[in-house]
């Protein structure tokens, strides 16, 4: 288990102050004008020897990313943009970093935009986080009022805003290219890529989209060291992350933990355990709705990072933890998210589109088993079709569900089918 | 230049291009659905998938672009299965109504579904209903059909430069819409058809009309402008059904203008099908040999100077040099081509032509127009100065009143005046054609018609000389024509000649006295108040303003009616060709001249169409290169003098311009919702 | 849209300060980049719905065309394109908050509000509606009301909820339980050093 001293979101449950006074005293906006001072190269050598992969669900190396950015400034201003629009079925930890250390992100946008050039942040907030948007402009407005930020950041002689961009309800737009298009006032519908970002990204510009808790780890990792940070965990999945753990646990909770933790440890130790015991445990979602399903027999040894949960044919994602105990309907479960994804898809592209009302249909017919043993099959090749063959990941994320499902609860899927067919058959 | 390796062959081809062009290039097919190569790439069909060596997923191959060592595969297994899989999802929510569906015959959604869909239908739901938008006169909706491709919103935002249409909502219930449902605020609007890959959008009047492969197709040029756009006359039997774009880089690229591509409904009223002589003052039906008896009876004893000709907008050159020559043999020399009494200079090809070519816009890098509203005078055209716009850094300035061109314009003003600044320099505007490469002027045919035509004329050259616009290579002085017939007859000389009188000096001579028979030759844009003195020919086709004021009425052919020749208004000699017979006893224009000779006793050497043909080329080389064009050699022409007064339009109604276009119900609907309305109305009311 | 349609819509002065906020916050020319803000605040000036006119102000002031800014409004489900009740409740029923009962939620603002899914109240009074993820799954069930999360919902609690606002009253918002945020209900187990007093069973004072 993560040992406080390492944990990095000291005021998670907001029992602080998140204001300035309070940041502060947890040592935020500590000589960050020395971090600033490493330079460029340095601050961005350091964050890809932190190890420290994207937080908001694909795992991209941050510093990696960062390293994209044009090396010198053109004449298109380079822009940082955070991506804040969380909206990932179980995922719920930015909100936190947003209402109780949003100095945290504010800081981590300055240094991070002075790494890679920019002059500009802007923090794409999901609309429904009204409370959340307050906290971050006050916050913001409490950096610019003590020099942290504006003309002359920090005293460094760094030019460097902060804005806050409000959503409104669009879950796409979490995906980088759609939520730049957000950005400039459209649709959120994704690019086609190339041209990637780092080099054309919002108002034709190079950018960098970064999830909040990516950014806002960025000063500690800088403060402690790199070796700090990639000490933590396993190899290729360091660090401390956040975790939401949802559903059927006793203590439901958000919970700062080192990466690679066994996910039954995260649950029982931090979240009351399951509802009825470990043993009424069914399955997990393990990494926001997207990620594929894993049965208690996969959860009962698990670690919870990147790579362990990729060799289990699901992934890490937000580290999203939903939890379903021995009573729920799991093809339900999985249908409500197809439907979720029905009502999410932008309608750009075509197996999209298509394909996602495609999918919730017929899963809604498999909650009441209304449907043929082999449409089970059918319903498998048009995950397959959508998969990969769409402009952004939606289509992706779309179909991992129900592969899972498949693959785990097949014979419960089929038992539906057949309980249905005997229930009409007796009715006849 | 990049090495692509497609199916296993390696290929050369440009930097910069996508795989799905590489793809052509090489003579591989692939498919598409939302890819078009003039419209904005929006990868959203996933049609055109291919895969991609050391890439994890398939790649769009419209929106990728080659780089070197790419090794890309187009006809695997896997390929084959990925396009049947997006067929699949394109179809579950599509209709099963192709019996009914305007687009079955020519829909790439059928096609393509011969090549990748399945035998059977696996989606069990209820298949989606979206309800029919209403776009104006002009487009039917059928949107349930609807593949939300885009090609529609692109083409309207990006090519026409109207904001109207946009796709609304999102996922499965995303709808193309027009704003509040208007009609598409656009004279190129109906090329959305064309571009629509399904049958969501198709020709409202042409709705339930034909059936494509029932329809004779005969290649043609349009004649509702004098951008002389290629299109392709679709008839059934005798009648003209619909009219379609054909390619033409050189000249329209692949779009046409909404007048020509409906009025041709006009070609069914009001139609002139036999001749008419004029009996106790009322119109009475006649044969042809009495017709023409009336003619010689009125010629008969008639001095030359006593007998004059105006040639209309639509009038064919082969008829133009036969009424020229017939005249010469009566003695006359009072013709002109000229309806509008424009001042252009016959003798001077470059003070009358497009110089710098249409195609030519583009390698423009400067702008002034000059009186002139090319998106109602040449819409097409307009097209091209505005795809011109979009390449960037090219500067547009405009004399006359401020109107929406579709792209931004920096009005000067309206007087005439101020081309009098730019000719001398001491307008600031003048400073930027000067530094520009390329500079481009247009002058509208209605700024060289007014009294002061001449001096404008003569100012505008003045101006392109002092920007150095004519050099060796380029030509920026520009006329914008707007009558098919214009170029074509001051090419062969319908004009006065040696004392011969002009259109305004004949409509004079005409309330005077002077001019006794007066023939014309479908001219219906002159003012026609005082032709009641003369004895008037008329030969056309339809029952408009000419007409009305006939003697004698010679019917003539539409331009759908007859194989000839018109030159556009670059100077390009191009042919139409005959779709349908003219109606009843209705004639090819050039034949009826002819024949009439006989009966005047000044027969004309012409027996065939190729005669004529000879004739033309003898009376200007120009007529040799057909589809060809000529650069004009430089010289004087316009006069110096005083201009002043505001420039004014010459177009009051798009929709309505020529006899055709005014017999036409459908663009009478155009009129009435398009420019009905205060809400999206554009251009000028003249 | 069938509904009736004020014909004019301007931005109240103070609105219309925040919007010269919200623009000046994009570089010079990217003004469009406000029109989300923009429909935001015409939205909440307008007793929380978008009327025709408000677009078209809109897309004067950010020299956009009407069409570009309804489709922003028709794609972003936050806009709404017809009235809706002077509390507008959103529900959230995606998994983590169905696992742990929003269907009961659902059932409890029928009882109190009459309205079924998407339903207005005959009063105006309330507009019940079933959203996705409003990303507060650790206090599932929950719901938005206006710009308020309720969390930690039950049936009892979601009726005493809507039977305040019902009586004009202003409920406290945030967890119904006693939670102060996500930390796990039977008190933290984490950062116990630094706040020994959370660690104690039951937390939850505010």
């Amino acid at each position: 288990m993560l040992a406080d001293k390492d944990r990095i979101f000291t005021n998670i449950y907001g029992f602080d102050s998140p204001w300035l006074d309070g940041a502060r005293a947890r040592g935020d906006w500590d000589g960050t004008n020395k971090l600033i001072e490493l330079g460029r190269d340095k601050i961005i050598d350091e964050m890809k020897e932190s190890g420290l992969r994207g937080r908001g669900g694909a795992g991209f190396p941050t510093g990696v990313k960062w390293s994209f950015m044009p090396k010198e400034i053109g004449t298109r201003p380079h822009y940082l943009v955070i991506n804040a629009d969380e909206g990932e079925p179980g995922t719920c930890k930015d909100r936190e970093i947003m209402r109780s250390e949003p100095h945290k992100l504010i800081e981590g946008a300055l240094v991070a935009s002075f790494a890679m050039g920019a002059h500009a942040a802007y923090c794409y907030v999901r609309g429904e986080f009204h409370h959340e948007i307050d906290c971050l402009q006050r916050a913001v407005d409490e950096a610019y009022e003590a020099g942290l930020i504006g003309d002359d950041a920090c005293g460094t002689g760094w030019k460097f805003d902060f804005y806050v961009h409000s959503g409104a309800g669009a879950y796409i737009c979490g995906e980088e290219t759609s939520l730049i298009e957000s950005l400039e006032g459209k649709k959120g519908q994704p690019r086609l890529k190339p041209p990637f970002p780092a080099g054309v990204g919002v108002w034709g510009c190079p950018t960098t989209v970064n999830n909040v808790e990516s950014i806002a780890v960025a000063p500690t990792i800088l403060r402690r060291g790199a070796d700090w940070f990639s000490g933590i965990g396993r190899p290729n999945n360091v660090g401390t992350k956040l975790f939401n753990i949802s559903g059927h646990v006793n203590q439901p909770c958000t919970v700062e933990e080192e990466m690679g933790i066994p996910l039954k440890e995260l649950i029982e130790r931090h979240a009351g355990g399951v509802r009825g015991g470990w043993d009424n445990l069914l399955c997990v979602i393990p990494g926001g709705a997207s990620v594929p399903v894993l049965p208690k027999s996969i959860c009962d040894d698990v670690l919870m990072d990147f790579d362990s949960l990729r060799e289990q044919r699901s992934g890490l994602g937000t580290a999203a933890v939903m939890v379903m105990d021995k009573s729920t309907d799991v093809i339900k479960a999985i249908a409500r998210l197809s439907a979720f994804y029905k009502h999410e898809s932008c309608g750009q592209c075509t197996p999209c589109r298509e394909g996602t009302g495609w999918m919730a249909r017929v899963m809604q017919r498999m909650v009441s088993g209304d449907a043929h043993i082999d449409e089970i099959d059918t319903l498998e090749e048009v995950t397959r079709q959508v998969e990969g063959h769409t402009i952004c990941a939606l289509g992706d994320a779309a179909a991992w569900p129900i592969q899972g499902l498949i693959r785990h609860f097949r014979p419960e899927m089929e038992k539906r089918i057949l309980d249905n067919i005997a229930r009409r058959s007796a009715a006849e | 230049m990049p090495k692509i390796t497609i199916d296993g062959t390696e290929h050369e081809v440009d930097a910069g291009m996508t795989i799905l062009q590489a793809c052509e290039q090489a003579g591989k097919e692939v498919p598409r659905f939302c890819y078009h190569d003039r419209l904005s790439i929006a990868g959203n069909c996933r049609m055109c998938l291919v895969q991609m060596e050391r890439s994890p997923k398939p790649v769009a191959s419209c929106a990728m672009p080659v780089a070197d060592g790419m090794v890309v595969y187009t006809d695997t297994p896997e390929v084959k299965k990925m396009r049947q899989g997006v067929m699949e999802f394109l179809l579950i929510n599509h209709p099963l109504d192709c019996p009914i569906c305007d687009q079955g015959g020519e829909c790439d959604l059928q096609d393509q579904a011969m090549a990748y869909g399945m035998d059977h239908g696996r989606y069990k739901e209820n298949k989606r209903a979206v309800e029919d938008k209403h776009m104006g006169p002009l487009i039917k909706t059928i949107m349930t059909r609807c593949i939300h491709c885009t090609r529609c919103v692109r083409f309207s935002t990006e090519v026409a430069g109207v904001t109207d249409m946009g796709l609304i909502g999102r996922g499965e219930n995303a709808e193309i819409v027009t704003y509040l449902d208007q009609a598409v605020s656009s004279e190129l609007s109906g090329n959305v058809i064309d571009l629509c890959p399904v049958g969501a959008l198709t020709s409202k009047p042409y709705a339930f009309a034909a059936r494509p492969w029932e329809l004779k197709k005969t290649e043609s040029v349009d004649v509702s402008d004098a951008q002389g756009c290629a299109i392709r006359v679709d008839s059934r039997g005798p009648e003209v059904m619909r009219v379609l774009p054909r390619l033409n880089e050189d000249v329209n690229e692949e779009w046409i203008s909404d007048k020509t591509r409906y009025c041709v409904d006009g070609l069914k009223r009001q139609r002139l099908d036999q001749p008419y002589v004029r009996v106790k003052g009322k119109l009475q039906p006649a044969t042809w040999p009495e017709a023409f008896a009336a003619v010689a009876k009125a010629i008969k004893g008639k001095q030359g100077s006593e007998i004059a000709a105006i040639a209309g907008d639509l009038a064919d050159c082969e008829s133009m040099l036969v009424l020229k020559e017939l005249m010469v043999g009566l003695g006359s020399t009072n013709m002109d081509c000229r309806q509008d009494g424009s001042k252009v200079d016959p003798a001077q090809r470059a003070s009358y032509i497009f110089n710098s070519t249409i195609a030519g816009i583009e390698d423009a890098d400067a702008l002034l127009i000059v009186g002139a509203n090319p998106r109602w005078e040449a819409p097409v055209l307009n097209a091209r100065i505005r795809k011109r716009y979009l390449m960037g850094k090219f500067p547009i300035a405009a004399i006359g009143p401020a109107i929406d061109l579709s792209y931004p314009v920096d009005w000067l003003g309206e007087d005439a005046d101020i081309l009098a600044q730019i000719a001398a320099g001491t307008h600031p505007f003048a400073e930027i054609l000067k530094t520009a490469e390329r500079p481009m002027i247009i002058v509208g045919s209605g700024a060289v018609a007014r009294p002061d035509g001449a001096a404008v004329l003569g100012l505008a050259r003045q101006a392109a000389d002092a920007a150095g616009a004519v050099t060796a290579d380029w030509n920026g002085f520009n006329v914008l024509q707007r009558a098919a017939s214009r170029v074509g007859g001051l090419d062969l000389g319908f004009v006065p000649g040696e004392g011969g009188m002009d259109t305004g000096r004949i409509l004079d001579g005409a309330a005077t006295g002077a001019v006794k028979v007066i023939y014309l030759l479908g001219a219906d844009e002159i003012d026609t108040k005082d032709l009641d003195k003369p004895f008037v020919i008329y030969q056309g086709h339809h029952g408009d303003a000419g007409a009305h004021v006939a003697d004698v009425i010679l019917p003539g052919a539409a331009y759908t009616e007859k194989d000839a020749t018109y030159v556009n208004l670059e100077g390009r000699v191009q042919r139409g060709q005959l779709a349908v017979y003219p109606p009843g006893d209705a004639r090819e224009d050039w034949k009826i001249i002819r024949a009439l000779s006989d009966t005047l006793n000044a027969t004309l050497p012409y027996t065939t169409l190729a005669d004529v043909r000879r004739g033309l080329v003898k009376a200007n080389p120009v007529f040799q290169g057909i589809d060809d064009i000529q650069a004009a050699p430089w010289g004087e022409f316009g006069t110096t003098g005083e201009v002043s007064g505001a420039f004014t339009y010459p177009i009051a109604n798009f929709y309505m311009t020529d006899p055709i276009s005014r017999a036409s119900a459908t663009m009478a609907e155009c009129t009435d919702e398009i420019l009905g309305g205060g809400e999206g109305k554009t251009g000028t009311d003249g | 849209m069938n509904i009736e349609q004020p014909s004019s819509f301007a931005f109240s002065a103070e609105n219309l300060e925040k919007a010269k906020w919200h623009i000046a916050k994009y570089p010079d020319g990217r003004q469009q980049s406000a029109v989300m803000p923009l429909l935001d605040l015409a939205q909440r000036q307008n007793g929380g719905w978008i009327p025709q006119a408000a677009i078209e102000v809109i897309a004067d002031m950010l020299d956009m065309a009407s069409i570009r800014v309804y489709e922003v409004a028709t794609f972003y489900t936050m806009y709404n394109l017809k009235p809706v009740g002077k509390h507008f409740v959103q529900v959230c029923t995606n998994l983590p908050c169905w696992l742990r009962g929003s269907d009961q939620i659902m059932a409890a603002c029928k009882k109190v509000t009459g309205c079924s899914n998407g339903e207005t109240s005959a009063d105006g009074d309330f507009t019940v509606l079933e959203v996705e993820c409003l990303g507060a799954c650790v206090n599932a069930p929950m719901m938005q009301i206006g710009d308020d999360y309720y969390e930690d919902l039950d049936s009892a609690t979601t009726e005493e909820v809507l039977t305040a606002l019902k009586a004009g009253q202003k409920p406290k918002v945030g967890s119904q339980s006693g939670r102060y945020t996500c930390e796990p209900a039977g008190g933290i187990t984490t950062l116990t050093d630094r706040y020994p007093d959370r660690a104690a069973k039951a937390g939850g004072d505010d």
